[in-house]
């Protein structure tokens, strides 16, 4: 047999049909449901008189709109959004990990915590970050409702085959640099569109050597560079993970021999390649309005005279008005008014943890408002029993219960119209993280560096 | 669905490159159960001032784009999220046809589940477009010949074949899964050994 990528073998192995000048009929083996992009499917399907087709294979949780404080949702659209995923995972036979469930928490914390992602599988969710689960060696994109609707009706989805781009990352990180910074120079690298139309595999000396956290934070920003899904093969690290978590299959050992042979054979063609060597690497910060402008923490915000390109140029210009940045100036210093440490991004025990060695005995800088939101109960658990949140409270952090928080701004987390955050979630386009807001994109470390000093810190000076 | 077949229209100007999904309609609007009305919050914070008042100089706020069913974009719009309220945004405000350079993927798929067609054309080609229109020009977008037809100009785009057919013809693609039924069945009857390489 011809050698095959990673990409390849797990697509044909879900092709259940196809006609001629059609996309593929790909089955899926997992689907996530949230509150937020299901309701019009469940209605879809209400109106058809269908029910779902595999129930076993699908799962849903709540963590778009739902609030980081303990208490009713006060929130009567959101609230209603909730209510009626309540209805629809009741009424179609839907596992819910629901607003008092002990392991709810963010759709892409909670899937690998519970062991439900494995290698080799096909996974979809209604939400763009679905990437996080290629970190396990499986083809996880996000969809749309209609789709939703389509693989709830059918376990099938439509889908024309992407291409391959391997993103080779070699050598190892520097002190105070993260898996954070790796995908944002990949990002600063090849552009916000760079990946479109493609499938990243993640491959290199440093991919071995990162944990799955770390995999998981590279992987979730593949949809920043426009491809909707990145993954890693998997490996020992993987598989370690994976062991004893409640969602693994049942002949484990069995299924570990399968899942060693998801690799790129040796000979296969990706469609595209790059290399990065990131043993140079800095922590990185975003100064625009998309997750491809970024630069080195000690760099200088870009010219826009210096852009060769007209479209790129008036991109830069409306970029740096909307952040009201001049260029010209170092990055390092400019004072922050909000630090978020959260989202599917980075809100796991790993970043939680990086997040606490900064603020063991530091204290938040006055006028900062910092807030730490972990992905899910279990990681909120998990930090706890660390004392993790004693650290937190100490320094002047508010401490919140699981959800996707500023990281989208719909459950009331908010930065208020001028404000800067430096925030460790994925994206930082124009008011995302509330009408007005200005994102600086960063690693946990440089989000506590900042919260600290009041200004963005290259935390290679406090490590 | 409803076919598309072909729309005229004078051309709504969002001369920007990689709008986004949160631009196209903000997060704080996604707390819906239903897919009508997201058209009166369709570019929600490109279209007023902080104040809150309408910008005059957006296409939404001008007299002379109203009905208009053509948006010509830049590069990479609808990047971001995968929310299918985008295009039922664009939809729901009349926008029937996005000429842009290029698409983020899952727009373009949700796009055309909801008879929004992304059209692609060179960047060279949209600014000829664009600056041989004169606000009040109509424009022809004719799926079946694959062409943009303008006062003094045309140029063909692409389109795959599947795309095309489910468009013109209305077809439900939920439809068009469930008739592999057997197919599905068979597939699921086989074990994981046998479904992974």
């Amino acid at each position: 047999m011809r050698p095959r990528t990673l990409l390849e073998k797990i697509w044909d192995g879900h092709v259940v049909a196809g006609e001629d000048n059609a996309p593929s009929i790909l089955y899926i083996d997992l689907h996530l449901v949230h509150e937020v992009t299901s309701p019009q499917a469940f209605g879809g399907l209400r109106r058809r008189g269908l029910r779902v087709r595999r129930p076993e294979s699908t799962f849903a949780t709540i963590d778009h709109s739902i609030p980081t404080l303990r208490g009713v949702v006060a929130d009567p659209l959101a609230a209603k959004q909730i209510e009626t995923l309540e209805t629809n995972t009741r009424e179609f036979g839907i596992r819910l990990f629901g607003r008092d469930h002990a392991q709810r928490g963010i759709v892409h914390v909670i899937g690998p915590e519970l062991g439900f992602t494995h290698p080799g599988m096909t996974i979809v969710c209604g939400d763009s970050h679905t990437s996080t689960h290629g970190a396990f060696g499986a083809l996880a994109f996000g969809i749309g409702t209609s789709e939703v609707e389509h693989v709830l009706a059918t376990q099938c989805l439509l889908q024309e085959r992407p291409e391959s781009f391997e993103v080779r990352f070699e050598g190892s990180l520097a002190s105070g640099v993260t898996a954070k910074d790796v995908v944002l120079a990949l990002l600063a690298r090849i552009g916000f569109d760079g990946g479109t139309g493609y499938v990243f595999e993640y491959t290199g000396t440093l991919m071995r050597s990162l944990g799955m956290e770390e995999r998981m934070t590279i992987c979730n920003m593949s949809i920043e560079g426009g491809a909707r899904a990145g993954m890693v093969a998997p490996d020992d690290v993987t598989f370690q993970y994976l062991a004893g978590r409640p969602g693994v299959p049942a002949d484990f050992d069995a299924s570990v021999k399968r899942w060693s042979t998801l690799r790129t054979d040796e000979g296969a063609v990706y469609d595209r390649s790059i290399v990065l060597d990131v043993t140079r690497l800095a922590p990185m910060v975003t100064f625009g309005t998309n997750p491809g402008m970024g630069i080195p923490v000690d760099g200088i915000v870009p010219d826009p005279a210096s852009l060769p390109d007209a479209a790129q140029r008036v991109s830069l210009q409306n970029a740096l008005r909307y952040m009201n940045l001049t260029p010209g100036r170092r990055l390092a210093g400019h004072p922050v008014d909000v630090v978020f440490i959260g989202s599917c991004t980075n809100s796991r025990i790993s970043d939680l943890r990086q997040a606490a060695s900064l603020f063991r005995g530091r204290a938040v800088a006055p006028n900062v408002r910092t807030l730490i939101v972990p992905g899910s109960e279990t990681v909120k658990r998990q930090a706890e029993a660390e004392g993790l949140d004693g650290v937190f409270r100490a320094a002047g952090a508010e401490w919140r219960e699981p959800g996707c928080s500023m990281c989208i701004a719909m459950n009331g987390d908010e930065a208020s119209p001028g404000q800067y955050v430096v925030s460790t979630s994925n994206r930082n386009f124009e008011g995302r993280q509330g009408k007005g807001s200005r994102t600086f994109l960063a690693s946990p470390l440089t989000a506590a560096a900042a919260a600290i000093t009041g200004s963005i810190t290259d935390v290679r000076t406090m490590v | 669905m409803k076919p598309f077949t072909q729309v005229r229209s004078r051309v709504a100007p969002l001369l920007a490159d990689n709008i986004d999904t949160d631009q196209i309609i903000p997060a704080r609007f996604l707390k819906v159960t239903e897919s009508q009305g997201l058209g009166t919050h369709l570019f929600e914070d490109l279209r007023k001032s902080p104040d809150g008042s309408p910008k005059p100089d957006f296409f939404m706020n001008s007299p002379v784009y109203a009905g208009a069913a053509i948006l010509l974009a830049g590069r990479n719009f609808g990047c971001g999220s995968s929310r299918e309220h985008a295009p039922w945004a664009l939809a729901g405000w009349g926008i029937r046809v996005v000429l842009a350079s290029s698409f983020a993927d899952i727009f373009r798929a949700n796009a055309m589940k909801n008879g929004l067609l992304p059209v692609i054309l060179g960047e060279e080609t949209l600014a000829t477009l664009w600056q041989s229109l004169t606000p009040e020009a109509v424009v022809t977008v004719d799926l079946a010949r694959q062409i943009v037809t303008w006062p003094g100009g045309s140029a063909q785009f692409a389109i795959d074949p599947f795309s095309k057919t489910c468009l013109l013809e209305g077809v439900d693609q939920l439809s068009y899964i469930m008739k592999f039924e057997r197919e599905i069945a068979l597939y699921e009857a086989r074990g994981a050994q046998e479904r992974l390489p």
